[in-house]
């Protein structure tokens, strides 16, 4: 517990220090709201409330899901190893970085649904912290799978390969349009990918539908989705491991 | 403090480590030399838990390697080849964070990277990245994080790479004191073998895997017909090469 509470205070301390990056890794998500919202709003698709919940996944995908990044300069200068031999739970390891990694999405995630607000977007209060929630319990598995890929990759591969991901999954999480819209063969292969179903639960949240199928998928595949991410992190960690 | 008996290790089609046994007692200052590629890095990162053996067996401060890694980690500090610290992150953080893994709290943490710092001449860095400073102080401070928790057993790959004569000394001046103060038993590697000889109770020599010879310096000298370390090193290693010269 003391381990934990200081790996994540440490890299929490190292990412606030670094402001630069902190505004960087949301800044994608930002440009759809401001650039692309107001086009989106008058489209008839949907309102604001439609489109930022799918921004907070593309805010997963960005700000969580490239956290990796920082896990392959710790490889190349043996501060992986230095904390390998210490005696510290490899999967406190993983989750003093992730947790980190969800306290800096939360801060973002807040961010950006302050200045949806500003530009239009109404939705019930408690739709929204549940959707915040929602949003950590999503960012603990894309950070995992992050690191897990950045410890199985080839170093110079992380950055593309892991940037060029994002983008169809992205695309088919329907973050951007709703799904209802997509050709049967696009709505099969968007139902493959786990982050459809947390748009769309994320979506009955801001929507105040609280009842709604969507909702329950959603939570129930972003659950699965950490698990499985925590589960493969923690074995990687422990690979080569005596 | 450590025994192993038939560690190997494999990577692919290179065999790094073919079948090693090891008897270091506590209190002993044992020192692993070889050459390059010889497989002393990748014996140290076995016995330090950083890498799965393909085959054998070993106990290291008192615990097996492979049932309880936790315990042996607990007791071994292991100063690695390569060095400890990413040059951009402040290294009075670092040290701290170090210590409270090894369950120190904030103040205990902060208090004993202070005076782990004096002890090996480096005040004064704790606001500092590695990036500013020069290949010496950052291989100390390797050192450093290595004794942070007073480890019973420490394993140095190559310490002394790098630094200045004093600072040899001053480290060796250290390692000796650790060792009688403490009772600290230490496993190294190095390639400056009058340093091994000067330093150390006994040596192991590797080559291509194996252990080609072991002994106190002394006893590996008069063994061999040799003046100094270097000419039992020369003897015994690169047999391979020799008996192609002379085939
Ligand atoms: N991760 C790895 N993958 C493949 N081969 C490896 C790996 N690590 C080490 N080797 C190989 O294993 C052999 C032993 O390497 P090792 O690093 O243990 O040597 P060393 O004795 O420490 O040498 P040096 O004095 O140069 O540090 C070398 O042939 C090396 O190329
Ligand atoms: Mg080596």
């Amino acid at each position: 517990m003391t381990a934990l509470a200081a790996l994540t205070g440490h890299y929490l301390r190292v990412a606030f220090g670094n402001r630069f990056s902190l505004v960087f890794s949301a800044l994608q998500p930002f440009l759809y709201l401001v650039l692309f919202g107001p086009l989106f709003d008058r489209s008839g698709v949907g309102s604001w409330a439609v489109l930022v919940p799918g921004l907070l996944v593309q805010l997963g995908l960005t700000s969580a899901g490239m956290s990796g990044f920082s896990i392959v300069f710790d490889q190349r200068f043996g501060v992986l190893e230095r904390l390998r031999v210490t005696p510290v739970s490899r999967v406190t390891l993983l989750l003093g970085r992730v947790l980190k990694d969800s306290v800096v999405l939360l801060v973002q995630a807040v961010a950006i649904i302050v200045a949806a607000y500003a530009l239009g977007l109404r939705a019930p209060l408690a739709g929204v912290l549940t959707a915040l929630l929602l949003t950590t319990v999503l960012s603990v598995g894309m950070a995992s799978l992050s690191y897990t890929a950045a410890l199985t990759l080839r170093q110079e591969l992380f950055a593309p390969v892991m940037s060029t991901l994002v983008v169809p999954l992205m695309l088919l999480s329907g973050a951007l349009l709703p799904m209802s819209l997509a050709p049967a063969w696009l709505d099969v292969v968007s139902r493959l990918t786990p982050f459809r179903y947390a748009v769309e639960g994320l979506r009955a949240l801001f929507a105040g539908s609280y009842a709604s199928p969507a909702l329950l998928w959603g939570v129930i595949v972003s659950l699965a989705f950490a698990v499985l991410g925590v589960t493969l992190g923690t074995r990687r960690f422990q690979k080569e491991n005596a | 403090m450590i025994h192993a008996r038939g560690l190997t290790k494999t990577f692919g089609p290179v065999e790094a480590v073919r079948g090693i046994d090891l008897d270091v007692s506590a209190g002993e200052i044992v020192g692993f030399l070889g050459p390059n590629g010889a497989g002393k890095t990748t014996t140290l990162r076995m016995l330090t838990t950083l890498l799965r053996p393909t085959s054998g067996t070993a106990t290291v401060a008192g615990a097996d390697l492979f049932a309880d890694p936790t315990a042996v980690r607990r007791r071994i500090g292991y100063v690695a080849q390569g060095g400890a610290f990413a040059p951009f992150s402040p290294v009075g953080e670092e040290l701290v964070l170090q210590a409270r893994l090894y369950g120190l709290n904030r103040e205990q943490a902060r208090e004993r990277v202070t005076t782990l710092l004096a002890e090996l001449d480096l005040p004064e860095v704790e606001e500092r990245t590695t990036a500013t400073m020069s290949g010496g102080q950052k291989r100390r401070l390797d050192i450093a994080i290595g004794l942070l928790h007073r480890p019973e057993l420490l394993f140095l790959d190559e310490p002394t790479t790098g630094l200045d004569p004093q600072s040899r000394a001053n480290l060796w001046e250290h390692v000796r004191r650790l060792r009688e103060r403490d009772g600290l038993t230490v496993f190294l590697t190095t390639h400056y073998l009058e340093e091994a000889d000067a330093l150390c109770d006994r040596v192991l020599i590797i080559d291509h895997g194996r252990i080609v010879a072991e002994g106190t310096p002394d006893e590996l000298k008069s063994e061999h017909g040799a003046r100094t370390l270097d000419d039992v090193f020369l003897a015994v290693t690169g047999r391979e090469l020799r008996e192609a010269a002379t085939a």
